[in-house]
């Protein structure tokens, strides 16, 4: 199973930090995800299904390429790293 | 009464007792909260709240703000892949399925509780029936062939910003859309007319004459008590919608500037509505630094600058199109600036006392019994 990492910014809004998740792309681990915690899915992806603009995810520290399918491939033993930039004002 | 402020920092809550104006409370520290409603019918709070990186929230309290409940934000449905890209005309980029902000929230009629309605940018106007728990888009508005020629006014993609129902008949809403127009439907939103002739841009010569899809009116409102008689802020003026027309009117020689956001009409009397006037276009601060209310008391024939309490020289507040607010009576006004100043009157704008300073910038005031 892959492991999904969350940023800590999100623990205050879903708490949710690691969690293992089958799947062979990027959307289909977090659709595994999503089955357990619905309220993240609106959080990283737009309603699009795309990942949100300055919502970054890294397969084994590798930024994906696909940002709005999320076809990027993971492995059985792939870590996931869902991040977000910060800015403020 | 309670006044609620939604700002880029938190929301804020005052309410009045007998020694006057008290903070009550402050919620969502940090986080920007670009509308909220306080539904009249049932007490409950609804508040949106904009995580930059993580999209645009919903939360609701049914205890007037001790505890809130995050529901389901108003989602898109995915875009069938039989109908073509709306594309923005100004960029020519397609207008996405998704929601971009929370622009304004309503309640729906008194004879429908817990229905509500959301205003959102790019365009798409949802509506609820269970108290803000599940939300569908409005097919018919957002499948307009209009929408193409909607714009952004200050945001990228276009927006409902103004939601105003006829309180005799809640199936009689308008919509004000920067920059689309004024929509109006008498069928609870089944149907949707275009009504936002007679406005107009004055800063392009070569503007044709009747753009009704393209016209920015910052803020709509409508009079609870003659919903046939609406007023609006405009990009280009102040404008009037009277029974019995079919084009709105723009008041002239009004001073010290017709250019504004806000709009707030009497509850009761139709005639007497409140601007807050700003130098234009891009500029956009008090003029000579001096922070007044315009305010009409004849139907826009006259207008009276009202200037107590209000700081009259280096000041540079901008109030934007939710930051005005009147009460059920009238006779309460509450204001909010981006500079995070907040002003309340119990005397219909003639005298403003100043409750803060030193707020966030704010983005929406509401005033509620």
């Amino acid at each position: 199973m892959a492991t999904v990492v969350f940023t800590q910014n999100l623990r205050r809004h879903v708490d949710v930090e690691r969690v293992a998740a089958n799947g062979t792309t990027v959307n289909e681990v977090l659709g595994q995800v999503f089955e357990q915690y619905p309220r993240l899915r609106g959080y990283l992806l737009d309603d699009t299904g795309a990942a949100r603009t300055h919502i970054a995810l890294l397969v084994d520290g590798q930024s994906i390429t696909d940002r709005q399918g999320l076809s990027d491939p993971v492995a059985e033993d792939s870590k996931l790293f869902v991040v977000q930039a910060l800015s403020g004002g | 009464m309670n006044l609620l402020i939604g700002t880029r920092k938190g929301l804020f809550t005052y309410t009045r007792d007998d020694q006057g104006w008290q903070a009550v409370s402050e919620t969502f520290l940090g986080d920007p909260i670009p509308m909220l409603l306080p539904d009249r019918r049932d007490g409950t709070w609804y508040v949106a709240v904009e995580h930059g990186h993580f999209g645009t929230k919903l939360h609701r309290s049914d205890d007037q703000g001790q505890h809130w409940e995050e529901l389901d934000a108003p989602r898109y449905p995915e875009k069938p892949d039989d109908v073509p890209d709306t594309l923005c005309p100004m960029r020519q980029i397609p207008i996405p399925w998704s929601l971009e902000k929370i622009w304004t929230l309503q309640a729906g009629g008194v004879d429908q509780p817990g229905t509500l309605w959301c205003g959102t940018i790019p365009g798409g106007l949802f509506k609820s029936t269970d108290r803000g728990a599940s939300w569908a888009l409005n097919r018919p508005l957002w499948d307009m062939p209009e929408r193409a020629k909607w714009c952004g006014g200050g945001y990228d993609y276009p927006g409902i910003h103004s939601i105003e129902l006829n309180p005799a008949n809640a199936d009689d809403l308008v919509l004000g859309i920067s920059c689309g127009g004024v929509w109006r439907t008498r069928d609870g939103g089944q149907s949707w007319a275009q009504m936002a002739h007679g406005m107009f841009y004055d800063f392009n010569p070569d503007e044709p004459e009747d753009t009704p899809d393209a016209q920015d009116p910052h803020c709509v409102v409508r009079c609870a008590a003659d919903p046939e008689q609406m007023w609006s802020q405009h990009h280009c003026g102040i404008f009037k919608w009277q029974p019995g027309e079919s084009r709105w009117q723009r008041q002239e020689g009004i001073k010290p500037s017709a250019f504004g956001f806000a709009v707030a009409v009497h509850p009761d009397d139709p005639e007497t509505a409140w601007f807050v006037p700003a130098v234009k276009d891009e500029w956009r601060y008090p003029v000579d630094g001096k922070l007044v209310v315009t305010r009409t008391r004849d139907g826009g024939q006259t207008f009276e600058t009202l200037s107590g309490g209000l700081p009259q020289g280096k000041a540079y507040d901008l109030i934007y199109r939710h930051g005005l607010a009147v009460d059920d009576t009238g006779r309460t006004l509450a204001m909010g600036s981006t500079t995070g100043a907040l002003w309340v009157s119990g005397d219909g704008g003639e005298q403003w006392e100043l409750l803060s300073a030193h707020l966030p910038p704010i983005y929406c005031v509401r005033l509620v019994n």
